[in-house]
């Protein structure tokens, strides 16, 4: 087995059964723990900023890869027109740029404002840097590799589904150039740390809000029965 | 109908004397941990004032409560659309500036500093970076009005007053100012409840109170703006919301709350009041000026055949409707019309009432007689006591607290509302103290209390209920048995012999 197999062959499915067998278990045994912790209380300014912009841009540009990866031929005939291609790079850039912007506030946030850093434990940071570096390996590629939304169908998406399919093809990402390889490791790392960090709190997103009634009254003695 | 009991508590604000002892016994019991030092479920405010966290109640700052408009009713704070998109950051939130940064002193310094020509001083430091730091502000910097002047005038509830009356309020040595304790106010219409993207707080049926459900709370924050009284706060070391749980595992063993409990004025009455559920929506959609009476209205009578019925359908028991029937809550919100919640405009129904305080009264009255006579300055007035309570009956608009501003703090601005509740409390005063003090009472007097709408046995229960209660008057608990629900939950005896009911986890915060 060589480095390549075992980073994009084995270490995918470790990484997913952490992701999925440490979240299921912390949401059943240690429910007070799935969430992620808030600083606004303790500095509001600079997380705006950069709250605001990590978590818009991963979410928009996670969509966009999802996209790719459901809807390659879509993709492929979107940018069958040039100024679509231009469009659809140019938003992806953009978005991945705010991402990275936002993450790097929240990184020097996070050493610099005295209070945030007495709130903050070793995986907080951790997960900063991740995020940062995979923001930044995406731009790059984004950047040097033009264009992402015409490969991505052709090498990702085959690679993604092979996975996913648990008939791993990691010779394909064989001959990538490194920034690519990196980005898609630094996504399995994420994946692997997911369980065991804040980002669980992904699962926590409250879409139920939007039919819940407004008031909620619990009867302790039937709620008991 | 639907009738549900709440456990509701009473404030006299007359018999607060400001010592905090209430805040104190809460903090000791429940908010002495990490990340809670700032928090103050039961704080004590001096009004006028900014109170706390700083400015609570500008709610175009802080988006707290409801808003009725057009026939709707919406959360000031957002949609639920709004809501999902402002997870990321919630403009709204107060900042732990908006409080204070907690500190306490290095007190190892005393022993340790080195021999020198100095005593040494244990330095303040902040609790939560642990770094030096110098105190700027607190939960009560504007205790008794000191230090500023600026926090009494920059109090919200002075809107619409007079400027006139406004100065009055601040004169040198007719200064006035009287105290506000706040919990909770476990709202029948509660907006953190309503504002919160999980559905983490949620109304005990049985009683009323409002808990977080802290393992379904993902410190999203939105309770905490969502709140117009600013009484859920976040917990910044475990990231879960907390708040007042009106001492509920007290309560189940038959005890009043802490702060109940300890109060040094024993100004606060805990009782029973049933309401009617399937009406609080009603209550809450009416024009700011029919907000109280129509709170007032869902609150019903424990002694009505038919309330007692349609509450032991819903569950009651006979130990609930007793203790309904002999509550005080219910005696001085709706059999004497005594008291009001705080900031009705809010809408959030809020069930904690105020009986409002008389006291700081009589100065502009008896600046006003005095110039009359002539006299100007500090000369008392040659005038007996009793004549001058009676001056104040007829002038209550020159009392020393100004109607106007108890009215915004407690009718949304209606003074007809106040008035007759400080006229009863007048009235009553009067006939006591002719009655213990003077030898007798004059025809004046009883003229004064009928014109209050108070019949002599009343003014008497009132006085009572007032000065002389005993602790089984003032707390009117009503059994939970808690011991049976715990039987539901799990069977005792399969945990006989042991030390509890299994393992619980300790509330730390996932990496
Ligand atoms: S006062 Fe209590 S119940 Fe009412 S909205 Fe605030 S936290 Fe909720
Ligand atoms: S303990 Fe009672 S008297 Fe003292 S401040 Fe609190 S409410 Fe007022």
């Amino acid at each position: 087995m060589n480095w390549n197999t075992l980073l994009f062959g084995v270490f995918p499915y470790i990484a997913l059964t952490l992701a999925v067998g440490v979240t299921a278990y912390r949401m059943v045994y240690r429910p007070f723990s799935v969430s992620a912790q808030s600083s606004q209380l303790l500095e509001q300014k600079r997380l705006f900023f950069g709250s605001t912009a990590m978590h818009w841009g991963l979410v928009l540009v996670l969509l966009g890869h999802l996209l790719a990866l459901l809807l390659p031929k879509g993709l492929l005939l979107w940018n069958a027109v040039p100024v679509r291609l231009y469009l659809l790079e140019i938003t992806g850039l953009g978005l991945g740029f705010w991402a990275l912007v936002g993450t790097y506030v929240l990184l020097a946030r996070r050493i610099s404002v005295a209070r945030v850093r007495a709130a903050s434990t070793g995986m907080d940071y951790l997960v900063l840097v991740l995020i940062l570096l995979s923001a930044l390996s995406g731009v790059l590629t984004a950047l040097f590799y033009r264009y992402g939304s015409f490969w991505f169908p052709a090498v990702m998406t085959p690679y993604l589904w092979s996975v996913l399919t648990l008939q791993p093809r990691p010779e394909l990402l064989l001959d990538l150039p490194f920034w690519i390889k990196f980005h898609v490791f630094n996504f399995w790392l994420l994946v692997a740390v997911f369980p065991f960090s804040r980002l669980v709190h992904v699962i926590t997103v409250p879409l139920g809000y939007l039919l819940r009634p407004w008031q909620i009254v619990v009867w302790v003695r039937k709620l008991a029965r | 109908m639907k009738v549900r009991a709440h456990v509701s508590m009473l404030f006299h604000l007359d018999k607060c004397i400001g010592c905090h002892t209430c805040s104190i016994a809460c903090k000791n019991l429940w908010t002495d941990r990490k990340g809670a030092e700032y928090m103050w479920w039961n704080n004590v405010e001096t009004r006028p004032g900014t109170g706390y966290p700083t400015g609570w109640e500008d709610q175009e700052r802080f988006r707290g409560g409801w808003e009725y408009k057009d026939g709707h009713l919406d959360l000031r704070l957002h949609s639920r659309a709004q809501g999902l998109f402002r997870l990321f950051f919630n403009p709204a939130l107060p900042s732990l500036d908006d409080y204070y940064e907690p500190y306490t002193f290095r007190y190892s310094d005393l022993f340790t500093s080195p021999e020198g020509e100095d005593q040494p001083t244990a330095i303040p430091i902040s609790m939560i970076t642990g770094e030096p730091m110098t105190p700027g502000a607190g939960p009560n910097w504007d205790d008794d009005l000191s230090g500023s002047p600026l926090y009494a005038a920059n109090d919200p509830n002075l809107k619409g007053l007079d400027p006139e009356v406004q100065a009055q309020l601040s004169e040198i040595e007719g200064v006035v100012f009287q105290y506000l304790p706040r919990i909770c106010n476990h709202c029948l219409n509660p907006a953190c409840v309503a504002a919160c993207p999980s559905g983490a707080i949620y109304k005990r049926a049985e009683d009323g109170v409002v808990l977080v459900n802290e393992n379904k709370c993902k410190a999203w924050r939105m309770c905490v703006a969502a709140c117009p009284y600013k009484k859920v706060y976040y917990n910044w070391a475990t990231g879960k919301s907390e708040k007042c749980i009106l001492c509920f595992p007290r309560l189940e063993t038959g005890q009043a709350p802490a702060c109940a409990h300890s109060c040094v004025g024993r100004i606060r009455y805990m009782g029973v009041l049933l309401y009617d559920a399937d009406r609080i929506p009603e209550a809450a959609m009416v024009p700011d000026e029919r907000l109280v009476e129509s709170q007032l209205d869902i609150i019903l009578d424990p002694f009505d055949p038919e309330v007692i019925a349609a509450a032991r359908a819903e569950g009651l028991d006979e130990g609930w409707i007793k203790a309904a029937q002999n509550s005080p809550l219910y005696k001085f919100v709706k059999v004497w019309r005594l008291a009001l919640p705080l900031h009705p405009e809010y809408r959030t129904l809020a069930m904690m009432f105020y009986v409002p305080p008389l006291s700081p009264v009589v100065a502009t009255v008896e600046k006003a007689l005095r110039a009359s006579q002539g006299n100007g300055g500090l000369v008392r007035l040659d005038l007996p006591e009793s004549n001058l309570d009676f001056e104040l009956y007829d002038n209550l608009e020159k009392a020393r607290m100004p109607v106007e501003y108890l009215a915004n703090l407690f009718a949304a601005g209606k003074k007809e509302l106040i008035v007759p509740i400080l006229k009863k409390l007048l009235a009553v005063r009067l006939l006591k103290r002719q009655e213990s003090l003077e030898g007798g009472v004059t025809e004046k007097a009883l003229r004064v209390l009928a014109d209050a709408g108070l019949t002599l046995e009343e003014a008497e229960a009132i006085y009572r209920l007032t000065t002389l209660p005993t602790l089984e008057e003032r707390f009117v608990l009503p059994p939970y048995h808690r011991e049976m629900a715990a039987e539901v939950w799990k069977d005792p005896l399969a945990a006989k012999g042991e030390a509890g009911f299994g393992y619980v986890q300790p509330p730390v915060r996932g990496e």
